[in-house]
């Protein structure tokens, strides 16, 4: 059961929503891939081999999850998740991020009181690069967590239309 | 637990793959897995032969986790079969809708071997 911190969505100011966004992801990498996330002490600007893994949200919050990351991290995902070398977990990169990305999703939604009934998720979607930008259709807000995953840079963010 | 034919239905490869990995540590064990990567699969692979337990994610292409187990009960292998749904929808609505649909249990992502246990021995009792 997830729903230790769940608290009723209207409650919750954008700096509660970063906190259980960090809180999602660092379940998400405790259980599923046996490593423990830190809070990073500065912000990762995107890189040209990043991977990033998108889900979407429709419902009491619409917008997008991103899960971005260097390759190096992504294929060290797939390597924990799956037990085995970082070389022979380069066909299972991109699924793992996208998992990942959706566990995330999923695990920060269930910590909002009323948010999983409320809210559905795409499948994810992986792209590789840093010269894209997410453009929404409306206004929208960001929340973003920079964190560390066994030395190498992960950002997990949250843009919902306001 | 022993001597158990599990099928796996989720459309990440890496998840099928964890969720195994996950049954082994937890010290049930498996005589053999089949895979399927939505319920259509998981109906093609039952129409092939019986299994002991399904392990079921919900959101999947083609045909989700609720419709597959709501079409178990016409096909013969699937009859009684014990079904764990595993996903990351963890809703109290969606775990009243799968249990409805004839899931046994519910686990949500992310989970541990310890919780992959504690879920699926009290939903196949009395089958195993």
């Amino acid at each position: 059961m997830n729903v230790i911190n769940a608290m009723p969505a209207a409650s919750q100011g954008r700096e509660a929503w970063a906190t259980l966004l960090g809180l999602a992801a660092c379940e998400v990498f405790e259980r599923m891939l046996g490593s423990h996330l830190v809070p990073a002490q500065e912000s990762f600007a995107p890189e040209e081999d990043d991977v990033t893994s998108m889900v979407g949200l429709a419902g009491q919050i619409c917008g997008v999850m991103t899960v971005r990351c260097p390759t190096k991290a992504a294929l060290l995902m797939a390597s924990k998740m799956l037990g085995v070398d970082a070389a022979q977990a380069g066909p299972e990169m991109w699924d793992a991020v996208g998992e990942v990305c959706n566990m995330i999703a999923g695990n920060f939604k269930n910590k909002i009181a009323g948010m999983g009934d409320g809210c559905m998720l795409s499948v994810p979607t992986v792209i590789t690069g840093a010269d894209y930008s997410l453009r929404a259709l409306v206004d929208s807000d960001k929340t973003e967590v920079h964190l560390v995953f066994e030395g190498l840079p992960l950002v997990v963010a949250l843009e919902v239309h306001s | 637990m022993n001597n158990v034919r599990v099928l796996i239905v989720d459309d990440s490869s890496v998840m099928r793959k964890i969720v195994e990995r996950s049954l082994r540590q937890a010290g049930i064990g498996i005589a053999q897995v089949s895979e399927a990567a939505n319920g259509v699969e998981a109906l093609a692979v039952l129409n092939q032969g019986k299994v002991d337990l399904i392990l079921c994610d919900i959101n999947m292409p083609v045909m989700d986790g609720l419709e597959f187990v709501k079409q178990l009960s016409g096909v013969e292998n699937g009859k009684g079969v014990p079904v764990v749904m595993l996903t990351t929808e963890g809703s109290e609505g969606h775990v009243v809708q799968a249990l409805s649909a004839g899931a046994r249990g519910y686990i949500r992502k992310p989970f541990t071997p310890d919780q992959v246990k504690e879920h699926i021995l009290p939903a196949v009792a009395g089958n195993l």
